[in-house]
Parts: C-alpha cells; structure tokens; sequence
C-alpha cells in the first residue's frame, strides 16, 4: 500500500486516505472535435512500465485532487505537484531526470 | 518414552502447574510450558495424521516452522483448528483435540492410504480422476471432500473480538533474538524512533539455549540486561507475542499480536493486527534448522537438532533415553552435548562429513564418550509411531547397512536457513551463499521505498550471519547504517558488543542421504511432512516435466500446506536441482508470500464485525421508521424504509395499501436521503450549464428545474431537481446514491478543468431533513400546521419558497415525483423527527400514511418518471429514454454532448422507452427481454428489447413496466414476447409510459 | 419550533479505556472561500475570538473555534443557536466577494473522546501517526475512522473531539466503544 503526500494540505498518508484517477494531462476535447480526438480524449491511456503521471484526490482528508509523478514498476513517487497544470512542471521533469537519467515521456522506463 | 526431567527447563515455572486436556484426556504442564512441551512431557509424542497418507505424526520442531503439530483448541465460540502446538502456551484448563484422522489418533482408518501410496503420487489427482468424467461429480469429488482438510471448520460464531492499530516508526525491528535486540538498541541510541516485534513470549531466541559468551557474559545474563536497557530507553516500545507478518510496499508492515491466546478469561481483543508504517524495516528474523532426506525421516521421534536442544534446556522434556543425532554440521554437536549434560544417552553423532580434523565442538562432544562416526548416514529409521532404532550407513553409498543402533529419537540437522520472508515478501532477492548451503538476502537488491531507496536491512542470522560473534557485528552494522541513512547519528562511544568466537567446522551440503539412496529408500523419505511430499514425487515432477520451480511445487504441492514450506524448501529445490542435474541457485526459489505465519482471519477484519461491519446511514427519522413497522432496503450505505407494514399485513399488501392511499389522501415519504448540494459563485450558471444537459443559468431565482447529467461518455448518470436560490447560488438535489459521487464530480472538473472559474461548491446533504407531503391532501395539511402560504397562487408548481410551517423554519418546494400534488419540506435535521411528528398529527384525519421507496416506484412508473438505476445501467443516454426536451439545443457543450455525436450514439436503432402493458393484466419479470425475429451468429434467439421497471400497479390493478424496446416508439399498441425464466412467455403491447393521468391534472391543483 | 436533538441524544459510555459522549448540539459553519484574505480573516477571528488556524490546525475555545479544512475552506464552530446568526452576519460581511457560507450544524455529528488511553482509541481507527510527538493539542487531522470520513483533534494532552457526518453517528460511536473496550489499552504511546 502507498504512501503519498498530498501537496495541498501537506498531509503524508497511506493509500487509503486517497483515491486514484488514472492518467493526468488529458486535454480535453468536446463538440466540434474529430471522431479521432475524441477516441483518444476518451479512451487511450498510457500504460507505461516506468514514470507516470498520474490525478489522484485526498477524498478521505482535505478534498483536493493533485498529479502524482511515480514509477509504475519499483513504485518509487518522484513527486507530487498540482493539479492545476496541464503538462509537468519543469522542476518534476528535472527530479524524474535526476533519478532516471535519459527518461522521456513515452519511452517507458 | 518422551518425559520431564527432574531438573531443567529454564522457561518453565515448576511452581504453577497447569491442566489441561488432550483429546479429552486430562494432562498437566507447568505455566511457560507450549502444548508442545507440555504433551511430550506427558509422553504424547503422536499428535496428528498427515493429510495424504495419514501418517502417524510427531512434533518436528519447537517454534513456528512445525509442520507436523496441529491441533483444534477450544470449543463452540472459542474453537479454531490448525494451531501450532508449539506456538501455543498452555494455560489452565486448554482443551486440545487433534486432527485428520478418523476414528482415532492412535487406530485411523484413512492411514490405509499409505499402503496406497504407490498409487497416490505426484499430481495422482490430475491423474487419477480425469475419466470416466461422471465419476469426478458423483464418486471422487465426495469422497475427496469428506477427506480434504486438516482441522474441521468452526461452526458457531467466534465470541472473541479483534482489533487494527496503526503505528509509525523511524525503524521497526522484526525479531528478539540477540540480533534484534542488538538492532533495536543501537538504533534506539541514535534517538529514533523505535519499535521491536518478537512472535515468542520470549526474548533473546536461541542464544540462551545454544550458550557462548559475550562481553564476558553468559549469553542468557547478556540478554537479561539487554532487555533491561531497552525497557529504559523511552523512543524504543518493544512487543513480544507479536509476529511481523508480513512487508509490503513503502515501509508497510503487520504484525499480529495475539494478546488472550494464552490467557482467554483476559478482557479485551484477542488478536491485533499492527498496520505498521516504518522509515526502515530491519528484519532479525533468524534461521531455521534443515531436515535431512533419510528413510523414515517422518517417524515420530525424529526431530530438528535444535528442537531436541530446546526441550531440553528450556522446557526440562527428554525426547527419548537414547537419541542419535546425525548431522552434516557442527551446531548439532550442541544438541548432543546438551543432552549428555542432562544425563540422557547419545549412542553416536552419525556425521555425513568427512573432516581432516576434529572441531572444538566435535572434541568436546568425543570428551564426553560419545561415539562420532564421520561419514556416516542414517539408512533408515525403524519404528512406527515411535521411533526404536537407526541402521548405519555410509553416506558415500546407496545405504547398505553397517549396524543397526536402538535409540527412541533422532536429532537431525542438515544445516540452517536463514528466515528470508520478511526480506522477500516486498522484492528483495536472493543469493546463494556456497559455503552454508542457503538463501540469503542479497543486500544490493534490496526492497525499495517510496523514495526509491531500499527500506529493508537483514541482520544476524537473517543475513546468514550464524556464529554468535558475526551476529551481533552483522545487528550493530546494520542498525548503524539503517539510522544514518535515515539522518541520526550514533554517539560516538557505542560500539558493538563482542561475543567470544567458537571456531566451526564448515558444513557439507547434504540434500539425500545416503548419497546413492534407492528408489525404495527414497519413497520413504520425507520432505514436506504436512503435505506428504517425498523426494520421489519431486523426482518424478522433474521427469514429467515440470522443471520450472513454480511448477513443480504446484504439481507436487511441496511448500503449500499451513507451515508454506519453511522446513521444506530449500530440501525440495536441491532434490529438483539434482533431478534436473541443475545447481540450485539457477532453479531459483517459489515466492515468498505473507503472512510469513498464518494470521487469523478476524483480525484482518478487525473491529469490522457485527453491526459495525460497514457503516449504515441513518436519517433523522429512522428510528420512527423502525418502530413503525419499516420494511428496510439497503441504497447505498443508507437504509430506506421499503414499506411500512401494519399487524399481520404482507410487504406486497403494504405497499398496495400506501399506493392507493397516496393517491386518495395522503402520504410521507422520507426524502432525506437525496443529494444537496450548494453551487455558488459568479461562474456557477455557466458551471452548471456544462454540468446539466439543460440549461440552468437561466432558471429564474425561486424557481426549480429537473435536470439531467451525463457522463463525459454521454450516459445518464444522475438527475434531480435545482433550485435557483439568488443571483449566483443554485442549489442542486441528486439522487441517493449520487450526492457523494455528484459533489466529487463537481469537485473534479472544478478542480482539474475549470479551475479559473470562481465557483464553489457545498455537501449539505445531511443538515436537512427532507419529507415529502404527498397526495390530494397534501397542502391541506399543510395549511393546518399553518404558517407559509402554500396556495397554488402562492406557491406554484416547480415553484420554492422559504419559510415556516407549524413553527418549523424550513424551505418548501413544490415539486412532484408521483404526479400527485406534491411538497417536498426541509428542515434542518436535528429538527427532523419533531417535523415528522408535526405532519403525521396534522395528517392525522386526512389520511396520513407514510410510505416507503416501493411505493415511490410504483407511483413514478405509474407517471412514466425514469428511475436512475432502473432505466439507467452506465449505457443508456438521455436520447433513448425520449429525454430530448431536456437537452439544450443552444448550448454549444455540456459534458456527454460531444459523445452522443458519436455513430453509435446517434445509432436509430439503439432502443427507447416506452410502457408496457400485459395483455393478460399479469407483471412481467424484472430485466425480462423481448424476442424477435430470427436468430443471431450463435443460433440464439434475437433479443429487440428488454424490462427496466415493472410493477402491480394497484392504482391501475394490472401490471406496468418500462423497457428499452427496438424502434419502440414506432411501434405503439404492437404485442411483443417476454420469455420468462419460469417457463412462459409473456405477451406486452407496447404503450405510452404514462400511465396514469396523462394531462397531469392532479399534481396542477 | 422543536428543541434541536442531536444524532444519538446526547448518548455516552465510560466502561471502557477511554470515556467517549456524543456532543452537540454544536454550531458549524463550513465557510469557502480565500483563507489568506485579510477580511476574512477578521471577520472569523473576531466572531469566534479565536486565532486564525494555520494549516492542519484548529483553534478552539468552548464552543467556538476556526478549523482548517482545506486552502479554501473554514470550518466555523459556535453555539447551536448563533449558528444562524453568524451565518447571516458572514454572508453579509462576505457580500460581493467569492464566497461561500453555510450552517452544516445539523449534518455533523460530534463526539468526544476523554481519557489517558484516548490516543489509543483514536490509533485504532485513524491511520495517522498519533504519538505524542506527532500529533499534538491545536492539530487538525482530516482523515478516515474505520470506513468513515472524519475529522479530529485535541482539546488537551487526553481529550480528542471528532468532526463525522450525521448519517453515521450510530456507525462512529459503535466503532469508539469496540476501540475502547475493557482490557484494550495498547501501551504504545
């Protein structure tokens, strides 16, 4: 079971204080879209073996939903940052490069 | 014969002595007794039957890795089978029975399966009952079923209760051995924060057994004041009884601790589950002693070296007068050294090895008289429920006899295993470590943390660290390095304690003996001794094919009895190495899986049992409801009055009574369930314009709107009714099961999408109590509470106001879900009961009745009302349910509009509501599907719609129903066909859904 | 109008490690809207006379009391009956800005748990670090109890109170009085 700190309050909790909500980052497309936007707005997902990111909400403590950046194979959480960005931050991209030298978004590990 | 011994027995306080009973007959012990010790003691030295062969079965070994010594304990509330008796402390009155055998321990009819057990070998069951195929449902499935299983179920409920506790540490030591003692001091003087678990009742594991000095110290007096110093330090809590259970990710770890086991008439819990989370984890779980592979291994009497160590010195109990140990090690010299000390014969240490020179020990032992016969083996054990003699072999051969010695036990040892559980069960590997013939943790990959930092440390023997000097440098280091990485320090004057060193011989890898055992032989040699797996299944898995070690293991079911294999493992990987002429590190080891022990269930469940089994929701009037004859129904967490029922009367005449009453005079639904939510802020028009598939920034302030929301994927998933309360607050109403799931949605896109609009939102679900005041008597009643204006002048339909109403502030809609004439109150909840009260008196000669939610949905379906839930199931769109007048057309986007553009939404064919009516007047089943024409790919009849709601009306006094029918609308007054799961088929025209009062004249009054 | 009745009336039990009773009726008052605006701010401290919570903290004094719910959210504590008042009073003060005010009184439940072992209690439950060093008197902890959400804190080193929604009052007190039954003190803290 994880451990993860909500950036809002601040809290470091177990798992169970929190809900998981899949890939972070979507944009979202509504009428006017392609039939081809909408399927990937709607239904692909990454799956990667490696660095993800992730929407994650502290439903069971302040409330606040927030994007986790972590590794879907050891587990290890790079960091937690907020949910009101629409890709990484820099300084997330930096701490993912630090611990996985010559990572990038879609390669996986 | 197994008994005490005058002197002796270091645990034991001869002063208290303890009964207790053994398949019913009486025994005594004395109080720090196991039932182990205890039942040898009385010379019960047969305790159970194995599971295949039903072989008579004796205690193996002393601590939790027994395989062999299981018992049911207690009785009715109490009982609970499968219990270690080694791991069980005796106390006054304990009542032991035991198992797998029938119709006696000491006559079996079952153990007739021995004299089958060349019929009965590796994977016999895949073999043997796959033909004829009836023959598995109706011969050997029942017989498999009567036999299968160690102890016998419980029966009665367990009156005991269990509880969790959550505890955070800096580091968590697991096991009180001198390793773990050693851990949590030196890291209790860096300041951390320190918790130190130990599944025995005793601190300091072997060490005061196997002796040795440290610090100048007799080991036991080493750990006396070990204890002491920790018991003084304030940041380090130390808990014996209490078993570190198992690792799991990020520093998660649980411990059980069973608090009553060995006291029941304590108050209390009996088993608390420690949900502990540790910045590190250092486990000093120790070692366990290896069987060897000789015929006749299982002969009760043959036990671990170490096991007959302990019985002496810690319990005072002789396993048998003459004991011959036969070892490939040196520690088992102790055993031999030990017994001799207390008096008891050892006829020969038989040692397999073959060693240029004598060891301290082996020349202590040869001091003491006793015969050393290097290079010897066992051939084979004589005896049947007891042991009476070995023949000496040599171990070089194929076990041709040299001599036969008389002896009444066995001490064997084939080396020690470090306990690698702990270290494994979260991905720490593995290495193979030559020189000792084991597994031990492979430091550089180690389990990793959240922060990707490996957060298990092995110490002592864990880390295949034996002797006693390495064990506490291995504890100090680890313990040093563990608080550092964490960011303590160590002062600089602690050092680690120096324990003086015996010098050992090194051992010898023996994984069969002798060497070149025959097939007869091997047939007869044990390696997993609950199972009853020997070394000739695991020889013919390898020959069959089953090479992978998960395989294997499977197919042998070596490892995968109640004790998973600690005795057996590593026993069974050689033997499949060697079948496979592969070495052992290369065929790897199964995954080691919690609990590293079994836990009970209930203390998984903890306090979650009972009436506290899951959290029920109450309404402020639910106490009425329940001593006013509510039928309850579970939506959601909350619980519903289905129906209210009167003396003797039916649940279906109840809800046919409150049915036409509502209709007639009057009726009080509960509606305090639904969802309420506040929407404020400058944005929350535009807001709800995307949330809602109609439009709601443009609902005038005072009125209320029924409004539908959709997922992005343009399903229905929720709908209510909103009120406008002033220019930039709405108050939103959904249904019972949605206000959580709503409120979160809301919160959702508020949050990640929409973030720069200034809305805020609000749960004030439960601060009303909400009742609805319903039928032609409705605002008569009312009127008589007095107070707020409730006309039809006043208060018009989809109209709200605030205001009060028999003295009671409150806010009133005039909104109908039945089609009646219609208010909806709240109040504020802690007022709810009173309101309640208030309504039923002044309805009191109008015809109050209250009703439940049956009667909701008969009165809904009779006005064609969608249900969500009932018309809904996450597939079906506003569209299909003929919804379009609530789809703006002049919103550019709302969430689910761009989805329903999609080909298959927008599909003609996808199928729509309409009624139906029985021709014969009857109910049509529930989720019920119409048939048509043709058959599909399958050869299966073609389906062209199906039941969402059916009901008796009683109003209408025929059946009503709802469905999604194909091209349903356009085939008004067509009769369709419902096959029914009850044999006949039900003939529906296809209707209008509404039912009753089409012009909606009764709720316009 | 009816006298307020509170959840379970007021119910109590004091057999067990740790004294625990349903409080209330109480006032709250969940206030959305920009924690670090001066005038709101004011407007709470002055109405409840307590300091302004910091995150994670609450101060309480009596009945009244400033709860940090989240960046954007207050909890208000006051008597039952100024519960309206005060509500009538911040939406005032509160006119043309942002924000969002409303009684939750009656939606709460609240109870108090008293006693040397009420750490103990609480750890049973929460899964949050409750020893001494890490949870202490004026910490605010939005977490779960069991199944349930909650929220607590400490009155004093013995006394914590919890913040649960109405419709599991029963659920929250079954649950305390199993955490403190006779004989289940811990000994860990």
């Amino acid at each position: 079971m994880l451990i993860l700190t909500c950036p809002v309050c601040g809290v470091t909790a177990e798992e169970t204080e929190f809900h998981a909500a899949g890939e972070a980052h979507l944009k979202r497309f509504g009428p006017g879209s392609t039939d081809d936007e909408f399927e990937s707005y709607l239904f692909m997902r990454a799956n990667p073996k490696g660095v993800h990111f992730e929407r994650w909400r502290h439903n069971n403590g302040c409330g606040k939903w927030f994007h986790v950046a972590r590794d879907t194979t050891t587990l290890e959480v790079f960091t937690s940052y907020s949910a009101q960005t629409v890709s990484p931050p820099q300084e997330v991209l930096d701490l993912i490069e630090d611990r996985r030298p010559g990572w990038s978004k879609g390669s996986g590990a | 014969m197994s008994t005490r011994l005058a002197t002796g027995g270091r645990l034991l306080n001869t002063d208290k002595p303890v009964n207790f009973a053994f398949n019913g007959k009486q025994m005594r012990g004395y109080e720090g007794d196991t039932l182990a010790s205890a039942l040898l003691a009385n010379d019960q030295m047969l305790m159970g039957r194995s599971f295949k062969y039903h072989r008579p079965r004796g205690v193996v070994a002393s601590g939790a890795e027994e395989p062999n010594g299981l018992v049911n304990l207690g009785s009715e509330g109490k009982f609970e089978p499968n219990q270690r008796v080694t791991t069980t402390e005796i106390f006054e009155g304990l009542e032991a029975t035991s198992q797998n055998h029938w119709p006696s321990l000491e006559f079996d009819v079952g153990a007739i399966n021995k004299h089958l057990s060349r019929f009965l070998p590796a994977g016999f069951y895949y073999k043997m009952f796959m033909y004829p195929r009836a023959a598995w449902k109706h011969v050997y499935e029942p017989i498999i079923r009567h036999s299968a299983g160690l102890g016998k179920a419980p029966k009665t409920t367990d009156v005991d209760t269990y509880e969790h506790f959550y505890a955070f540490c800096d580091v968590l030591v697991v096991g009180g051995g001198v390793a773990g003692l050693e851990a949590a001091r030196t890291a209790g003087r860096s300041g951390a924060k320190v918790l130190l678990l130990e599944q025995t009742e005793h601190w300091g594991g072997r060490a005061p057994v196997d002796g040795g000095t440290v610090d100048g110290k007799p080991a036991a007096e080493f750990v006396d004041d070990l204890v002491a110093e920790l018991q003084g330090m304030d940041n380090v809590q130390m808990r014996s009884r209490t078993m570190g259970a198992g690792v799991y990710d990020h520093g998660y770890v649980l411990g059980y601790e069973r608090l009553t086991d060995h006291a029941p008439q304590k108050s209390g819990p009996r088993h608390r589950l420690w949900r502990i989370r540790a910045g590190h984890v250092i486990t000093a779980t120790g070692a366990i002693e290896r069987p060897l592979s000789f015929a006749g291994n299982d002969i009760p009497g043959v036990m671990l070296a170490a096991a007959v160590r302990d019985y002496v010195v810690n319990w005072g109990v002789s396993i048998g007068d003459r004991t011959v140990v036969v070892t490939n090690n040196d520690n088992a010299y102790l055993t031999a050294i030990a017994l001799k000390h207390a008096g008891l014969d050892v006829p020969a240490i038989l040692d397999a090895r073959v060693l240029p020179q004598d060891s301290m020990l082996m020349e202590q032992a040869k001091a003491l008289g006793i015969r050393v016969m290097m290079g010897h083996a066992i051939a084979s054990v004589k005896g049947g429920k007891r042991v009476t003699g070995v023949t000496v072999c040599s171990q070089a051969g194929e076990g041709a006899a040299l001599e036969e010695i008389a002896c009444d036990a066995v001490a064997m040892s084939g080396g020690w295993s470090p306990v690698v559980h702990l270290w494994s069960h979260c991905g720490g590997k593995l290495r193979w470590d030559t020189a000792q013939a084991c597994f031990s943790p492979d430091l550089d990959n180690a389990p990793k943390g959240a922060d990707g930092m490996g957060f298990v440390t092995p110490a002592g023997a864990a880390s295949g660290m034996f002797p006693l000097d390495d064990v506490l440098c291995d504890a100090h280091a680890a313990a040093d390095g563990v608080v550092t990485s964490l960011g303590f320090k160590l002062p600089k004057d602690v050092t680690a304690p120096s324990a003086e060193r015996r010098e050992e011989a090194p051992m010898a890898p023996v994984w069969l003996m002798p060497q070149g055992a025959s097939v007869k032989l091997r047939e007869k040699t044990w390696l997993d001794y609950q199972n009853d797996v020997k070394v000739s299944d695991v020889r013919l898995a390898a020959q069959e094919g089953f090479v992978s070690v998960e395989h294997a293991k499977r197919y042998t079911t070596l490892g995968m009895a109640t004790d998973q294999g600690k005795l057996s493992n590593i026993n069974g990987l050689a033997t499949l190495a060697g079948a496979l002429d592969a070495d052992i590190p290369t065929v790897g080891t199964t995954t080691f899986r919690p609990p590293y022990h079994p836990i009970s269930m209930a203390s998984i469940g903890g306090e979650a049992r009972g009436p506290v089994f899951q959290p029920i929701r109450r309404t402020p009037m639910h106490d009425w409801h329940e001593a006013n004859g509510a039928e309850f129904e579970p939506v959601g967490q909350w619980r519903r009055p289905y129906a209210f029922k009167r003396g003797s009367e039916s649940t279906h005449d109840a809800v046919n009574r409150e049915v036409k009453n509502t209709r007639t005079n009057m009726g009080l639904l509960d509606a305090s369930t639904l969802g309420k939510i506040i929407v404020k802020g400058p944005d929350a028009g535009k807001f709800l314009d995307m949330l809602y598939t109609n439009m709601m920034s443009t609902l005038k302030p005072g009125k209320c709107r029924y409004g539908l929301m959709c997922s992005e994927n343009g399903f229905l998933i929720d709908d209510g009714v909103v009120a406008r309360v002033d220019e930039d607050t709405w108050l939103c109403h959904t249904t019972t099961g949605g206000a959580e799931t709503i409120h979160g949605h809301m919160e959702e896109w508020l949050q990640t999408e929409w973030w720069d609009w200034d809305v805020y939102v609000a749960n004030v679900t439960e601060q009303y109590a909400q009742v609805a005041v319903v039928g032609p008597n409705a605002r008569k009643c009312l009127e008589k509470l007095g107070g707020t204006d409730v006309s039809k002048d006043a208060l018009g339909f989809m109209e709200w106001v605030d205001g009060e109403l028999g003295g009671f502030k409150c806010r009133i809609y005039r909104i109908s879900f039945s089609g009646e004439l219609s208010y909806e109150i709240a109040v504020d909840a802690s007022h709810g009961q009173a309101f309640w009260d208030a309504l039923m008196v002044a309805g009191n000669d109008l015809g109050v009745m209250p009703y439940g939610t049956e009667c909701l949905h008969i009165l809904r379906a009779e006005k064609g009302f969608i249900m969500i839930g009932d018309e809904t199931d996450g597939t079906v769109i506003p569209q299909d349910l003929g919804l379009h007048w609530a789809l703006s057309k002049k919103k550019e986007d709302y969430l689910g509009k761009r989805a329903q553009e999609r080909s298959h939404m927008a599909d003609p064919t996808r199928w729509k509501l309409v009624g139906l009516e029985t021709t014969d007047g009857s109910t049509l089943p529930d989720g019920a599907y119409a048939v048509g024409e043709g058959t599909n790919a399958n050869g299966q009849r073609n389906m062209i719609g199906r039941v969402t709601s059916t009901y008796h009306s009683a109003n209408l006094d025929r059946g009503i129903a709802m469905g999604l029918v194909l091209n349903g609308p356009d085939r008004m007054g067509e009769v369709i066909d419902f096959p029914g799961t009850d044999g006949k088929t039900y003939h529906a025209r296809i209707v209008d859904p509404v039912f009753y009062d089409k012009e909606g004249e009764k709720q316009n009054v | 109008m009816s006298e307020p009745v509170t959840a379970l009336n007021n119910a109590s039990e004091t057999n067990g490690i740790a004294a625990i009773r349903e409080l209330g009726p109480l006032g709250m008052i969940t206030l959305r809207g920009d924690l670090s605006a001066a005038y709101l701010r004011t407007l709470t401290t002055k109405l409840t006379g307590v300091k302004f919570p910091d995150v994670r903290e609450c101060h309480s004094e009596g009945e009244n009391g400033l709860a940090w719910m989240s960046p954007d959210e207050l909890l208000v504590m006051c008597s039952y009956a100024q519960a309206n008042d005060h509500v009538a009073r911040m939406s005032e003060a509160l006119s043309g800005k942002h924000a969002l005010v409303a009684n939750v009184s009656d939606a709460r439940a609240v109870f108090e748990v008293k006693g040397p072992h009420a750490r103990d209690v609480i750890a049973k439950l929460a899964p949050v670090d409750l020893t001494p060093e890490g949870f202490t008197p004026g910490m605010f902890r939005r977490s779960r109890m069991a199944q349930v959400p909650a929220a607590f804190w400490m009155r004093d080193a013995e006394t914590f109170q919890i913040i649960c929604f109405r419709s599991v009052a029963q659920y929250m007190f079954d649950l305390l009085k199993i955490a403190a039954q006779p004989g289940s003190e811990v000994g860990h803290f």
